[in-house]
């Protein structure tokens, strides 16, 4: 198959899911919403206002929301991922998936085109979230939106695979909703998204250990010192590594079949 | 043959340009640590520490800059630092305590406020005399000395006033009330204003020095969200071209930016633990800024009213000079 070909199929997936997002203005508003909330009422609660002691990549001290910002950029990536792992399951429900896997290109190409795709979306919603943060007065260097861009498309790709692998073993929509409790809301708050992880070792040593186990605490320092112009090289290579072995698991055990087989056989059963 | 004069010239002067362009240097005292650090201007890190006297608070560059003085408030005395071979080369007596000390830019006087004695002491530091001494309010402590040379004021803590002394006759001949616990006093650069701020009371008073030499204004500060009583006027900076006032206010972490015509506070910045006192730098670009608590100090973009940088020092960092 041509080299045309698979920028053809990328083409339709991307554009399919762009399409998707576009037309769900409600998805657009709540991605939105969700970190805005944070940053406006969370942060504006809690903001620190005697300021948060000076920690790396910050060069001087800064207000508890511009320590937040690159946490809530990692917060609307991880729900994106997971949302558009949740489509997945619906496609799959519903046969769509089917008709893309019936494609002559190979299965894992068609997946790694999915996570590009919702990786795209996220990104688009990233930099809404960081235009308004810049409104708000949450400013970085310049630079620093340009450099936090592969930084966004790894941890796109991080979490997106995540979703797979989970949507993998999800056999009906409904179930999917519980994974997403039982994996978002823990990856977010046991990492260094709201805290950094000297403050969180002041509170508990425990919660110290799982939040520095959390890949989601390496994506967001990536980000984080991206976005202030540095390059964290210990967080990039546990998050670039992460998301080989998750990517590699869910195309492993990526089943298109499994919803369809559950729907026939819930279907056979009546 | 006159082009290649002025071209010769023009070479010659960009030949030249590394040789005089110096980078300054940044002083800090450390109060706990009886130290004084120096800051490279440029690569903004600390290139040396000198040993000094116990308790190193003000510090004031000798008219010649060639010298920093430092007044060493355990020791009683002022040491001078070679600013060359960065070491003490000397100490000068200064009576009981001294904190804050202003140099007079025609005779060789250091004017220093004696906070256990109620006075204001004036040395000769060539001759290593006591000129004479001014009584003062109760625990002297802030001194500004007018451009013109013509008047020093000095702030009592406990009596909170600001003496205005005229240094002709050297005595005080106007006392005037303002915001409780005054720190700090520093001259607009025409002399036609000073600025004394209190810390308890939280304030800067405009003193008019031209013609009533009462307060002709009070400046005010909020900073939203931080408890009122953390809020502390001490250090003060005004900009030679009349745009900027920047008042340390202490443990509300703060530095406030004020216009220096209207005195509308523009903005706070935020800055280490227990922002202290102020220097500006030659081209005034950059405020530094000491930090008790955190122990650094905090580089300010002037321009950009942002900080940019801060950088860990000694313990307890109180004053802050810049090398032109």
């Amino acid at each position: 198959m041509s080299l045309a070909a698979y920028g053809h199929c990328l083409r339709g997936v991307v554009s399919r899911e762009l399409l998707r997002f576009v037309h769900q203005r409600s998805r657009f508003v709540a991605a939105l919403v969700r970190p805005l909330i944070w940053l406006f009422v969370f942060a504006a609660g809690f903001r620190m206002a005697l300021g948060v002691a000076m920690t790396e990549p910050y060069q001087t001290y800064i207000l508890y929301e511009v320590y937040i910002v690159p946490g809530l950029v990692g917060m609307i990536q991880l729900f994106n991922g997971m949302q558009s792992s949740l489509s997945m399951v619906y496609d799959r429900e519903m046969g769509s998936m089917r008709v893309l896997l019936v494609s002559p290109f190979p299965r894992w190409y068609l997946l790694v085109c999915k996570l590009l795709a919702g990786t795209l979306v996220s990104i688009v919603q990233v930099y809404v979230f960081l235009v308004i943060a810049y409104l708000y007065g949450v400013k970085a260097p310049l630079m620093g939106y340009v450099l936090i861009l592969p930084a966004l498309v790894v941890t796109g790709f991080m979490v997106g695979a995540l979703g797979m692998l989970l949507s993998s073993f999800v056999r009906q929509l409904e179930n999917f909703a519980g994974i997403m409790n039982f994996v978002i809301f823990p990856m977010f708050f046991l990492s260094s998204a709201l805290y950094p992880l000297w403050r969180i070792r002041e509170g508990s040593y425990l919660v110290y250990q799982v939040a520095a186990l959390n890949p989601f605490t390496y994506a967001v320092e990536m980000i984080r010192f991206a976005m202030y112009e540095r390059f964290n090289g210990d967080a990039t290579l546990i998050v670039v590594a992460t998301t080989a072995v998750l990517l590699g698991l869910a195309i492993l055990a990526y089943n298109p079949a499994r919803g369809m087989m559950t729907r026939k056989a819930g279907a056979g059963a009546e | 043959m006159i082009r290649h004069i002025a071209l010769g010239l023009a070479v010659g002067a960009i030949a030249l340009m590394p040789v005089v362009a110096k980078a300054e240097r940044i002083f800090v005292s450390n109060e706990k640590d009886n130290t004084v650090s120096v800051i490279d201007g440029e690569s903004l890190e600390v290139v040396e520490t000198i040993d000094v006297g116990r308790r190193p608070r003000a510090m004031v560059l000798g008219p010649d800059g060639n010298e920093l003085f430092v007044a060493v408030g355990d020791d009683e005395a002022i040491d001078m630092i070679d600013l060359e071979t960065l070491e003490v080369v000397r100490s000068q007596s200064a009576g009981e305590d001294p904190e804050v000390i202003r140099v007079d830019s025609e005779r060789p006087y250091l004017y220093v406020s004696n906070e256990d004695d109620n006075i204001v002491s004036v040395i000769d530091y060539e001759q290593r005399t006591l000129v004479t001494e001014i009584p003062v309010g109760v625990e002297p402590e802030g001194l500004g000395i007018s451009p013109d040379g013509k008047w020093l004021i000095a702030t009592s803590e406990t009596s909170s006033m600001a003496h205005i002394i005229d240094l002709e006759a050297m005595e005080a001949v106007h006392h005037r009330l303002v915001g409780a616990r005054p720190r700090h006093v520093e001259f607009t650069h025409d002399g036609a204003e000073a600025w004394v701020s209190s810390e308890i009371g939280a304030t800067v008073s405009i003193l008019d020095m031209q013609d009533t030499y009462d307060i002709k204004h009070t400046i005010r500060f909020d900073v939203p969200g931080v408890p009122r009583e953390t809020v502390q006027a001490v250090g003060v900076a005004l900009t030679s071209d009349g745009r900027y006032g920047f008042v340390a206010l202490g443990p509300s972490n703060r530095v406030a930016v004020i216009d220096q015509q209207t005195y509308e506070v523009l903005d706070y910045l935020l800055t280490g633990q227990r922002v202290w006192h102020l220097a500006l730098n030659g081209d005034e670009s950059r405020l530094y800024t000491t930090n008790g608590v955190s122990g650094d100090v905090t580089v300010i973009d002037v321009d950009g009213l942002e900080a940019i940088r801060s950088i860990p020092v000694g313990r307890f960092p109180w004053g802050v000079v810049v090398e032109p």
